[in-house]
C-alpha cells in the first residue's frame, strides 16, 4: 500500500443554483478530505448537512440544479473533474462504487436480481451473458446470500430488506471497485441485520483493500467501523481527524455535542437529537460561522467572520475560532 | 454540466427540490385572461357589436366568403352560411350561448358536487358509502354517451343542456372535495369547533367550505373547457342547443353542409372560437391550480 | 389477491346495477316511456300493446326486474328503423368501432409515448416546451373539429383521402387521427410525468451509479417502469374511444356504434339509443375491471398489498 491518497478532495464545492441563478445553496462548501486504500472514512452530520451531495459529487452524478463550482477531486492520481461524461461513466460502478440508502427503492422492480447484479459486469467488462451470470452467482455467495442460484431468478419484491441491501452491496462490488461509498446503508434495517451487514462490509473491505467512505448519522457505527471521521455541518467539514482523537478530544462545540448525545449505557442505536435549535437553512445561512446561532460557546467573532481551517494536531483539523486560539 | 438529467429530490437530503420549485413563479396568464375577457365582453354586448341579426339571413346572400376573398363583401366580414346569415354575428351571439351554458353548467355541477363531497367527507360512514358509490358509478359512465342519452330523452334546449352537463360532471368535484374534507376534518380548527359545540351544519359552512373553495374554483376552471366541448358536441349532433340559436357547435353542424363545396369559413371560424375559449380556460385552470392549490397538481 | 378480485368484482356488479337502474329510471321518470319507445305513427292499439308489454301499470320494481331479465337474455328490443333486433345491430357495428379505436390508439401511442419520453428526458428544454404546446392544443381541440379540418384539407383541398365511409385503409386514416389526437396529448402528458417520476427514482440512480450508458438507463430501467401507468390508461381509453367516437363517426359517416347512436337519435329510434348506451357503459365498467385485475397480476406489489 502506497502512501499517496487514493481519493483526494481539495476544497471541493458543490452549489445548487436556481433556474434564474438568483439564489445559491452551498450544499458542499470547500470540503477537503483524503482517503487511502484500505482505509475507512466516516462522514457524519445531520440530514441536510450535505453528506449525500458530497457523495454524489465524488461520483459526479448530481441533480441538474447542482454544479461542482470549485476545488479539486483526484482519484488514483487522475483529475476526475477533467473527465468527460463518458470517461466518468467508465469509472462509475467500476472503480468507484456507491451504495444507496434505501434497499427497497434502489432495485428495479421489473428485472430479476441476477440481471441487476450482472449488469455492471456486462457493461464494464463486456462479458457474455453466461459468464456474467456465473459472476453474479459468486457475488451473491460473497455477500452471503443462501441459495444464490435460485435467488438470481427472483425479483426484488420477493426478498427481505436485509437481503436486498446485500444485493445492492453485491452490485457495488461487482467490478471490484477501489473506492466504495456507502450512504447510510443500514438506516432502514433492524439492529441485528445492521450488525451483520456492517461486518459484511468490513470483510469485503479487508479482502479487496477497499477504500470505504461511510456516510451515516450514527456515531456508534463510526466508532466501530472507521479509521477517521469527518463531521459535516451546513455543507462544511467542521472537524476531521482520526476516530480516536475526535471521540476523545473533540474541539468543535458541535462535535462535542454530537458525542455527548450518544447514549452511554446499552449502546443501542444513537441518534443526533440532543442539540438545541433547528438545523440550518442552507439557502439563508447566518453570518459568520454557520453553527453560531446554536453554539453554546459562540464568541462575538463567530457572528462576524467564518472560521478557516485550523490544524489542531497532525491529521486533526477544525473550523472553529475556539480551536484557532 | 452534470451528467444526470433528472433532479431526484431525495438525493439532496434537504427539501431543496421543493424549495427550488417555489422560486419558479409561473408567469401570469395574460393571454387566457385577455381572451376570456374579450369573450365575456362580446357575450354581454352582443346586440351592440354584432352587425346583423344572427338568426335571420337572406337567401340571396348564401355562402358568401369572408370579406378579403374574391366574392366577399365588407357587409359580411367573415362570410355567410347556407341560409345567408352573417357568420360574424352568429359567432358573437354564439359566445353568449357558450358562456351562459358553460358557466351555469360548471356552477351547477360545482355546487352539487361540492355539497355532496362535503357531506360525504364530513359525515363518513354510510352517507359516505352511498354518495361515493353513486359517484363512482357515474364516473364509470362514459360522460359524452351519457350526456347524449339524457339529451335525447329530454329534448334539445339550452337549459336542458345545463342540467344534463351538471348532472354528468358533478362527480369530478365530489371525488376531489371529499378527499380534501377528509384531511380538513382532522385539522385543529375543526376539532376546536367541535369541542366548542358548534353544530355540524355550522362547522361545514363556516370551517370546511371556505377551505375547499380553492379546489372547487380550480376544478371549475378546468371543467369549463370540458363542458364547452361537450356542449359543442351535443349541439353538433343536434341534441344540444336547438336551431336557429347561434351556438358554435350548431354552426359547425351547419358548416358541414358547405364543407365538401369548400366553404371553409363555416368550419374554421366557429372551431377557432371553441378552441380559443377552451384553451384559455385550460391555461387559466393550470395556472390557478399551481397558484391556489398545490395538492391538485397531480390531477 | 382473491379478496382484491372479489371486492373489485363486487364494485363492478354494483356499478352495472346502478347503470341499468339509471337508464331505466331516466326513461320512465322524465315522461311517458311509450312516447319514446313507440314507433312514430303507431296506432292507438300499438301503443296500448306496448304499454301492456312494458308493464307500466305495475310497480317500478317489477318493471325493473323485467327490464333486467330482458337485458340478461340479450333482448334489447327491435330497432324501429332497421326492423332487426338491436343486439344484432350493435354486434354488426362493433367491429368497425373497434377497428377505428384500435387505429386511433395505435396512432396516439406512437405519437404520445416517444414525445412524452423526449419531453421528460429533456425536461424544461426545447422539446419539453414543444410538447407542452402540443398537449395543450390536443386537449383543447374538439376531435370532431379536427376531423372537419382534416376533411377540408385532405379531401376537399388536396383530394387525397375519402371524406366518408369505410372499406379501405384510406378511409381509416382521418377518423383515426381525429379521434386519436386528444388521446395522443393525454398519453404524452402521462408518459412525461410517469417518466419524470421514474427518472427520479432510486433504482434509476443506482443504474447510473453502475455506470450504465444513459441510453440504456432510459430504455431499459426507466422506460419499462414508466410504461405501466401509460398502458393502464391506454386500456381504459380504448373503450372510452368507442364512446367518444360518436361525434367523429358522425363526421366521417363511419359505420360504427357511435353512428348507430346518432342514427338512433335522428330517427327517434329509441330502443337503439337505450341499448347502445347500456352496452357502451357496461363495456367501460367491464374493461376497467379487467384492467384493474390485470394490473394486479402484472405488478406484484399491488397483489401483495391487498
Amino acid at each position: 500500500m502506497t502512501d499517496a491518497p487514493l481519493l483526494e478532495l481539495d476544497k471541493l464545492s458543490t452549489h445548487f443554483v436556481t433556474a434564474r441563478g438568483t439564489r445559491v445553496v452551498k450544499a458542499v462548501d470547500e470540503v477537503s478530505l483524503s482517503l487511502r486504500a484500505g482505509e475507512t472514512l466516516g462522514v457524519v452530520g445531520e440530514s441536510g448537512s450535505g453528506k449525500t451531495t458530497l457523495a454524489l459529487s465524488i461520483m459526479r452524478l448530481l441533480p441538474t440544479a447542482a454544479r461542482i463550482v470549485g476545488g479539486g477531486l483526484r482519484f488514483a492520481g487522475e483529475d476526475l473533474l477533467a473527465k468527460s461524461p463518458s470517461e466518468m461513466r467508465h469509472i462509475r460502478g467500476k472503480r468507484i462504487a456507491m451504495i444507496l440508502q434505501d434497499p427497497m427503492a434502489s432495485l428495479n422492480p421489473l428485472f430479476t436480481v441476477g440481471d441487476q447484479v450482472a449488469e455492471p459486469v456486462r457493461v464494464h467488462e463486456h462479458t457474455g451473458r453466461r459468464s456474467a451470470r456465473d459472476r453474479a452467482r459468486s457475488l451473491l455467495k460473497a455477500v452471503k446470500i443462501p441459495a444464490p442460484e435460485q435467488r438470481l431468478r427472483e425479483y426484488p419484491h420477493q426478498m427481505s430488506g436485509g437481503m436486498r441491501q446485500r444485493i445492492v452491496g453485491a452490485i457495488a462490488m461487482a467490478c471490484e471497485p477501489r473506492v466504495l461509498i456507502a450512504d447510510e446503508p443500514t438506516t432502514s434495517l433492524d439492529v441485528t441485520i445492521q450488525a451483520q451487514y456492517l461486518k459484511l462490509l468490513r470483510d469485503l473491505q479487508r479482502e479487496h483493500g477497499l477504500a470505504l467512505i461511510f456516510i451515516t448519522h450514527n456515531l456508534g457505527i463510526v466508532a466501530r467501523m472507521c479509521d477517521s471521521v469527518a463531521v459535516m455541518y451546513a455543507g462544511r467539514v467542521i472537524e476531521a481527524g482520526p476516530v480516536r482523537t475526535i471521540f476523545n478530544a473533540p474541539v468543535h462545540p458541535y462535535t462535542q455535542a454530537l458525542i455527548e448525545s450518544i447514549p452511554r449505557l446499552g449502546g443501542g442505536p444513537s441518534r443526533l437529537t440532543a442539540i438545541d435549535g433547528q438545523p440550518p437553512d442552507l439557502a439563508s445561512l447566518p453570518a459568520g460561522c454557520s453553527f453560531q446561532p446554536r453554539c453554546p460557546r459562540a464568541l462575538d467573532r463567530c457572528r462576524e467572520e467564518a472560521p478557516g481551517i485550523t490544524t489542531v494536531a497532525p491529521g486533526h483539523t477544525a473550523r472553529c475560532w475556539l480551536a484557532a486560539k | 454540466m452534470s451528467v444526470s438529467t433528472a433532479a431526484p429530490s431525495r438525493a439532496v437530503g434537504l427539501p431543496l427540490a421543493s424549495r427550488l420549485a417555489a422560486f419558479r413563479t409561473e408567469g401570469f396568464p395574460t393571454f387566457p385572461i385577455l381572451i376570456l375577457l374579450v369573450l365575456v365582453f362580446t357575450a354581454v354586448f352582443a346586440e351592440f357589436i354584432a352587425p346583423h341579426n344572427p338568426e335571420v339571413g337572406s337567401l340571396s346572400q348564401r355562402f358568401k366568403p369572408p370579406a378579403w376573398i374574391a366574392g366577399g363583401s365588407s357587409t359580411y366580414l367573415l362570410g355567410t352560411d347556407h341560409i345567408g346569415r352573417d357568420v360574424l354575428s352568429r359567432l358573437i351571439f354564439g359566445a353568449r350561448v357558450s358562456m351562459i351554458v358553460g358557466f351555469t353548467a360548471v356552477i351547477f355541477a360545482g355546487v352539487l358536487g361540492t355539497a355532496l363531497g362535503i357531506l360525504s367527507g364530513y359525515f363518513g360512514g354510510w352517507v359516505d358509502q352511498v354518495i361515493m358509490r353513486i359517484t363512482d358509478t357515474w364516473l364509470a359512465l362514459p360522460a359524452l354517451t351519457f350526456a347524449i342519452f339524457l339529451a335525447a330523452i329530454v329534448g334539445p334546449s339550452e337549459w336542458n343542456i345545463v342540467i344534463i352537463l351538471g348532472a354528468v360532471y358533478w362527480t369530478r368535484y365530489a371525488r376531489v372535495i371529499r378527499g380534501e374534507v377528509l384531511s380538513i376534518k382532522e385539522r385543529d380548527f375543526v376539532r376546536l369547533a367541535i369541542v366548542a359545540g358548534c353544530s355540524k351544519m355550522t362547522i361545514m359552512r363556516r370551517h370546511v367550505l371556505p377551505n375547499v373553495l380553492n379546489s372547487a374554483i380550480v376544478l371549475a376552471t378546468l371543467m369549463l373547457g370540458v363542458v364547452i366541448v361537450t356542449e359543442a358536441a351535443l349541439s353538433f349532433l343536434g341534441v344540444g342547443v336547438p336551431p336557429p340559436k347561434p351556438a358554435w357547435g350548431l354552426m359547425l353542424a351547419d358548416g358541414k353542409k358547405g364543407l365538401m363545396a369548400g366553404y371553409w369559413w363555416l368550419t374554421v371560424f366557429p372551431g377557432v372560437c371553441i378552441v380559443l375559449m377552451v384553451l384559455s380556460a385550460n391555461l387559466l385552470g393550470d395556472w390557478l391550480r399551481v397558484k391556489l392549490d398545490p395538492q391538485l397538481r397531480q390531477l | 389477491m382473491k379478496r382484491f378480485v372479489l371486492r373489485r368484482l363486487g364494485y363492478a356488479v354494483l356499478t352495472l346495477i346502478l347503470l341499468s337502474l339509471t337508464i331505466f329510471l331516466f326513461v320512465r321518470v322524465t315522461g311517458d316511456p311509450t312516447v319514446l319507445l313507440v314507433e312514430p305513427g303507431a296506432s292507438r292499439a300499438d301503443i296500448e300493446a306496448l304499454r301492456q308489454d312494458l308493464g307500466l301499470d305495475r310497480s317500478l320494481v317489477v318493471q325493473y326486474v323485467g327490464f333486467v331479465k330482458d337485458v340478461i337474455r340479450g333482448d334489447f328490443g327491435r330497432s324501429f328503423y332497421y326492423r332487426t333486433p338491436v343486439l344484432e345491430l350493435y354486434l354488426s357495428r362493433l367491429p368497425n368501432s373497434l377497428l377505428l379505436a384500435a387505429a386511433a390508439m395505435a396512432f396516439s401511442l406512437l405519437i404520445g409515448i416517444p414525445s412524452g419520453i423526449i419531453a421528460a428526458v429533456r425536461v424544461n428544454g426545447w422539446w419539453d416546451s414543444a410538447g407542452k404546446i402540443f398537449a395543450l392544443l390536443g386537449l383543447s381541440m374538439p376531435s370532431f373539429w379536427v376531423g372537419l379540418l382534416l376533411i377540408l384539407f385532405f379531401s376537399v383541398y388536396l383530394g387525397w383521402l375519402p371524406s366518408s365511409g369505410s372499406g379501405t385503409v384510406w378511409h381509416v386514416l382521418m377518423p383515426a387521427f381525429a379521434l386519436g389526437w386528444y388521446f395522443a396529448a393525454a398519453h404524452m402528458r402521462l408518459t412525461r410525468s410517469s417518466m419524470l417520476e421514474v427518472l427520479g427514482s432510486e433504482y434509476v440512480k443506482l443504474a447510473r451509479l453502475k455506470g450504465l450508458p444513459e441510453a440504456l438507463v432510459i430504455s431499459k430501467h426507466a422506460f419499462k417502469n414508466a410504461l405501466i401507468p401509460v398502458m393502464t390508461l391506454a386500456g381504459i381509453n380504448l373503450v372510452l374511444m368507442v364512446n367518444v367516437a360518436i361525434v367523429v363517426e358522425t363526421v366521417f359517416a363511419w359505420p360504427g356504434i357511435g353512428r348507430l347512436i346518432y342514427e338512433g337519435i335522428s330517427f327517434r329510434d329509441f330502443p337503439v339509443v337505450q341499448a347502445t348506451v347500456l352496452m357502451n357503459g357496461s363495456m367501460v365498467v367491464i374493461v376497467s375491471l379487467m384492467v384493474d385485475i390485470l394490473y394486479a397480476v402484472v405488478d406484484p406489489r399491488i397483489r401483495y398489498e391487498r
